[in-house]
């Protein structure tokens, strides 16, 4: 039920991401989905890949802070409104969301919500309970 | 215009007062403080076979780490209920020093105060403006009570609100300003920003201290406040201000010698340097009853001005401090070294930190920026989390040091590598 992705503290220097991403292509590694949080100062980089572990070890290898940390990933139907009725959902359970990021999957009929609870277990327990699908790691890696 | 007839001493007369004092101090020391006393006890030294003053490089140093080691009464040479003031440095154990008075000694502060007031031109008839922290520091409560003594009128502002602090000035008709320097400057900003004239204030004298500034500074303070500026130097382990104080020639800070006695000492060799040439001053008090020091290493840099003074003082002058001989940097007139923010992050982050500290001169204020290297520890994929620590590192080295800072994060390994410590530093300021 839960999807790791990785985050990478990014300052506020130019180029960082674009090294970023050449050094996960040299290693093989693809991005599923990814996100960018940033302040004036620096940013956190989100990632969702298919090789967990090796990216980790070449980010580290190549000196960038690197953190790891459990997502929940839910499909929706690519079709207005598909987002509305899962934050109903969250809403009305009044599940605290740190963040989210979505993307659409290639073969255009779901699009796939990453989402942050403060709440993991509550939060799939309700989702799934509202019928909403919640992928698994190994469904996200190959998408 | 003397405060007091020591100023005048022959210095025969003053070397035989100073050789009488230094007796006695050594006799408190070996009697009430362990650490001297076994000092003493390990160079066999016996302070009635002291004859003459150049016995004194028989005496072992004091520094700063052992006033640290000794914290918080260790030091002292009274029993506490005979100390009725207590004043410390910024810093929590392991990296305060804390110091305390008698009596007898908060009155030998406050004449030696008064005398530097005196010498700077300031009188009874003045007011006085003390824009120097009130509170653990010796700055604020020092002048004052020098202040007091002298009897002036004496407006205990303290430091900050710079808009109220000019109001003040205008309405209680101050004639003289003490605070530090940079702040004289900001205030002089301030001023021209509200489109106040220098001019029209009653504004006579400033007596700056607590951080080092140059010759072109002075010109820069007393020109745009239109006043006498002069400098003065002290430091709490040794007493706080009143060490010494420059006359209205403002070439050189009068040593108020018949209660210091002070070695210029090449920092490395510890011997003393030729006269007039540049080294560390080492201070030993005199008169000092609770809180007595032998030859104290205050890593200062300075010389001797060997000439006489026209102002007829003989006591000695020492030139305004040049620079340090250790790490310690002075920002908004407090004492910062960096070990404390070494200190600190390490306790933030639970491994051995790596962190720059970068020094400006922004507008005539000191503004510090530390930069800091992420590890995984204070690295959180939340942002909320990740501004939340930035916040608490300011907040603690704020708490620490005592003065506010910035921090900015940076990658790992992007921050040199130092092998020695002056270059974690990066002082941009043009002092």
């Amino acid at each position: 039920m839960r999807v790791e992705q990785i985050a990478v503290f990014l300052e506020n220097k130019s180029g960082r991401l674009a090294e970023i991403t050449a050094i996960l292509a040299e290693n093989n590694i693809n991005i599923r989905a990814l996100s960018v949080a940033d302040t004036a100062d620096f940013g956190i980089l989100r990632l969702i890949v298919d090789q967990v572990a090796e990216a980790e070890k070449a980010l580290r290898a190549n000196g960038f802070t690197v953190g790891k940390t459990t997502v929940i990933a839910v499909e929706v139907p690519d079709r207005t409104g598909g987002l509305a009725t899962v934050l109903k959902c969250i809403e009305k359970e009044e599940l605290n969301v740190e963040y989210m990021y979505a993307f659409v999957n290639k073969t255009g009929e779901n699009a796939v919500l990453i989402f942050r609870f403060d709440e993991m277990d509550r939060a799939i327990e309700s989702l799934q309970r509202d019928g909403f699908t919640i992928l698994e790691s190994k469904q996200i890696y190959s998408l | 215009m003397v405060w007091d007839k020591n100023e005048n001493m022959a210095r025969a007369d003053l070397e035989q007062l100073q050789m009488e004092r230094l007796q006695s101090t050594l006799y408190r020391v070996a009697t009430h403080v362990p650490f001297y006393r076994n000092k003493f006890s390990d160079l066999k030294i016996d302070g009635e076979s002291f004859t003459s003053l150049s016995d004194l490089s028989k005496l072992p140093f004091t520094t700063k780490q052992d006033l640290r080691n000794n914290y918080p009464y260790g030091m002292f040479a009274v029993p506490l209920r005979d100390v009725v003031r207590i004043h410390s440095s910024s810093g929590t154990t392991g990296m305060a020093t804390v110091v305390g008075y008698t009596k007898k000694d908060i009155d030998t502060w406050s004449n030696l105060v008064a005398r530097i007031l005196t010498a700077a031109g300031v009188g009874k008839e003045d007011v006085i403006q003390i824009a120097f922290g009130y509170g653990l520091f010796t700055g604020g409560f020092g002048l004052h009570y020098g202040a007091e003594k002298l009897g002036a009128s004496v407006i205990p502002i303290s430091a900050g609100n710079t808009r109220r602090q000019i109001q003040i000035m205008q309405d209680f008709k101050t004639t003289a300003l003490v605070c530090t320097p940079s702040y004289a400057l900001k205030m002089a900003d301030v001023m021209m920003d509200l489109g106040i004239n220098p001019n029209g204030l009653s504004l006579k004298y400033g007596l700056f201290g607590a951080e080092p500034w140059s010759e072109k500074m002075r010109e820069e303070i007393s020109e745009r406040l239109g006043i006498i500026a002069t400098d003065n130097y002290g430091l709490s382990e040794v007493m706080g201000p009143g060490v010494a104080g420059e006359c209205q020639e403002c070439n050189g800070l009068h040593v108020n010698e018949d209660h210091f006695l002070v070695e210029i000492l090449d920092p490395e060799t510890l011997e003393p340097v030729m006269a007039g040439e540049i080294g560390e001053l080492v201070i030993t008090t005199l008169t000092k009853e609770a809180f007595p020091v032998i030859r104290y290493r205050t890593r200062d840099l300075t010389r001797m001005i060997p000439a006489p003074c026209p102002c007829g003082r003989t006591l000695h002058r020492i030139q305004r401090i040049m620079g340090r001989t250790d790490d310690m940097l002075i920002i908004k007139g407090v004492n910062v070294f960096p070990t404390q923010i070494e200190a600190v992050l390490f306790d933030i982050e639970g491994t051995q930190p790596h962190y720059n500290l970068v020094v400006e001169r922004e507008h005539n204020e000191d503004k510090v920026t530390v930069l800091v290297e992420v590890v995984e520890s204070i690295f959180f994929d939340q942002m909320k989390k990740q501004r939340t620590m930035v916040d608490t590192i300011k907040k603690r080295l704020a708490a620490e040091l005592g003065v506010g800072v910035n921090v900015k994060l940076v990658e790992e390994r992007s921050l040199e590598r130092y092998n020695g410590k002056s270059s974690r530093v990066i002082d941009k300021r043009q002092l």
